[in-house]
């Protein structure tokens, strides 16, 4: 189990690795990609019991990523725990490569083809149904944008879950408040979040989504005996590059040159203090 | 044995069934359940997933003997076949059972992504298929299915003809380990005659012939095999009758075959013409070179006109008289006189 400083310091790392796998493709989804690479890092450093050598077994944990386009946060990790070498990020949609610009079972370790909005909470709920119909002690995680909510199907497998007691089902909500448009808000009101979750039957837990302590417990445990568990993790999209930051033109932005370099001499400088030496 | 579904055949078509020896079978939707049941009985990892569609799938009794292996989800097609994608994905051979109108267009994104796309192995029930709830209106009809999930790589498309071929279908299905699709309706249907086993894949000859040859799908094998009767007693016509329990991927060898042993094709389903079986084999029949007299029948592209499935088929000529009529007049033969 890693420890707090050398989770914090894989989190940059990633930023920095999914920064240049971005920027060698000339594609991908910049923003949302730093936006929940904390979450990641927490449950693949720390929650789910899944590697690459137990990537077959009926008794792993699932991880499915619902909104697909974050994949190049999912590839980083991925690569980091060795489900395939680092050096196949640098193949990211390009011709023939298997690291297609949204999650496919084709990359080891990837449980299921997202990218369509409102699709992964579904399969979760039928992945959560069979561990409990065989009495298996699986947990199924699943990780959703806040404007991916407006998918009505979403709701359809949140009334579900909670009518047959899914307990050992997770779902995260990368709440970024932004989508391609702008202010989730002002594009179309998915709050009061906590609220809707908590009427379908959900247990709720609001936290820091860059907070990789408050992460870890959130996601230890099922949130309650019973119910499905919903964690509303509030994060700052494009977090980790000051310019970036908040800002909906990053959704799917790649940086040019001189942004590209700004942005991981940031992460450098982030990185060494947090190693302890003066950059 | 159920009686005929009322007007789904006029007199002389059931005379014609009587005379082939057919016997009047149940419903394909019965077969079907009869089969998923023993299935699930055999295997706890057979499951079925419904849309409040229990009821209309015939699935009453598979729910009171296994109920750990039913799972309800609703009135929520798209939820149906996500959790379906979700079962599958831990190992389950998973049925998912609901009104083919619903099935095949309100939940299309989930079969093309939570399914094909994502290759995981759940058998897509599309039941009452067609124009089977008849007067309820085009809500209800599924005259689309086919053409749009042949559309989506990585799907098997099946409509079994009889119930001997349904419940074959749902056995492949089973043990095929593939994203599927099968439909059928639930009107009773006549026992086609003992024929060729049951591949996914292959065409079934019913009946041989080199003068016409009816490529049919689904409930309408039936009416073209009663109408190939029809056709040698009135006409002295040798027809050919190939029933295609897979649409795709189709048996290409099967068309090429008949356009080239016979004179005139007539293509059956009960789909729209546009994109169905139809518009599939044209297609092979092009791109092989082969031109050949040549009909789809199904229905047209318009508001389907109101009237039971019975109606339906005999307003489009989905009959014994009518097919035996389209093949008259593909062969410029005068129509056919009183008996």
């Amino acid at each position: 189990m890693p420890t707090d400083r050398e989770l914090a310091l894989k989190s940059l790392h990633y930023r920095r690795r999914l920064l240049q796998a971005i920027k060698h493709a000339g594609a991908g989804h910049t923003g949302g990609s730093l936006s929940c690479v904390d979450i990641l890092n927490v449950l693949y450093n720390r929650i789910l019991r899944i590697s690459p050598a137990t990537a077959a077994d009926p008794g792993r944990d699932r991880y499915l990523q619902s909104k697909g386009h974050s994949v190049e946060a999912l590839y980083t990790v991925l690569a980091d725990r060795g489900f395939f070498p680092d050096a196949e990020l640098d193949t990211l949609c390009r011709y023939r490569s298997r690291l297609v610009g949204h999650p496919t079972r084709h990359v080891p370790g990837i449980e299921q083809n997202t990218g369509a909005l409102g699709h992964g909470l579904a399969v979760g709920v039928g992945l959560a149904l069979a561990a409990q119909r065989d009495q298996a002690d699986f947990r199924v995680f699943v990780l959703l944008g806040d404007g991916e909510l407006a998918e009505g199907s979403n709701w359809e497998a949140a009334m579900a879950a909670a009518h047959y007691r899914l307990d050992h089902l997770t779902a995260i909500v990368d709440r970024n408040t932004l989508q391609i448009t702008g202010r989730t808000r002002d594009v179309l009101d998915s709050e009061p979040l906590g609220a809707k979750f908590a009427a379908f039957g959900w247990a709720v837990r609001e936290v820091d989504g860059h907070d990789l302590a408050a992460l870890t417990a959130a996601l230890s445990a099922p949130l309650a005996a019973g119910r499905p568990g919903a964690v509303l993790a509030r994060t700052v999209k494009g977090r980790g590059v000051s310019f970036m930051e908040d800002n909906p033109r990053w959704h799917h932005a790649v940086p040019d040159d001189a942004e590209f370099a700004r942005a991981l001499q940031e992460l450098d400088t982030a990185i060494a203090a947090l190693e302890g030496t003066p950059p | 044995m159920s009686a005929p579904a009322p007007g789904m055949y006029s007199p002389a078509a059931a005379a014609t069934a009587a005379r082939l020896g057919l016997k009047l079978g149940r419903p394909n939707l019965e077969a079907f359940a009869d089969a998923l049941l023993a299935l699930a009985r055999a295997d706890r990892k057979v499951f079925a997933v419904t849309s409040d569609s229990r009821g209309s799938g015939k699935l009453g009794p598979f729910g009171q003997a296994l109920p750990a292996q039913i799972v309800e989800v609703g009135i929520a097609e798209q939820n149906l076949v996500g959790i379906a994608a979700g079962l599958a994905a831990a190992g389950k051979t998973v049925f998912a059972v609901s009104p083919a109108c619903f099935l095949t267009a309100r939940a299309l994104e989930q079969i093309k992504n939570d399914v094909a796309y994502s290759d995981q192995p759940v058998v897509l029930v599309g039941i009452s298929a067609g124009v089977s709830y008849g007067a309820l209106g085009s809500t209800h009809h599924s005259l689309h299915d086919f053409a749009a999930l042949r559309a989506i790589p990585n799907l098997a498309v099946l409509a079994p003809a009889d119930n001997w071929e349904t419940a074959a279908a749902v056995r492949a299905a089973a043990t095929a380990r593939r994203p599927m699709y099968l439909r059928f309706g639930k009107a009773p249907v006549y026992d086609l005659p003992a024929a060729a086993p049951f591949a996914i894949g292959p065409a079934r000859l019913v009946r041989p012939g080199t003068d016409v040859a009816f490529l049919a799908t689904g409930e309408t094998v039936v009416p073209a095999l009663l109408a190939a009767a029809e056709l040698e007693a009135r006409d002295g016509l040798q027809c050919r009758v190939l029933s295609f329990p897979t649409i795709k991927p189709l048996d290409t060898a099967a068309v090429t075959q008949a356009a080239q042993d016979c004179r005139a094709v007539i293509t059956v389903e009960e789909h729209l013409v546009n994109g169905g079986l139809g518009e599939a084999c044209a297609a092979v029949l092009a791109q092989a070179g082969l031109a050949r007299r040549f009909r789809i029948v199904g229905l047209p592209d318009e508001e389907t006109v109101t009237g039971s499935q019975a109606d339906i088929f005999r307003h489009y000529g989905l009959t014994m008289e009518g097919l035996a009529q389209t093949a008259r007049a593909l062969l410029d033969r005068p129509a056919a006189g009183p008996p």
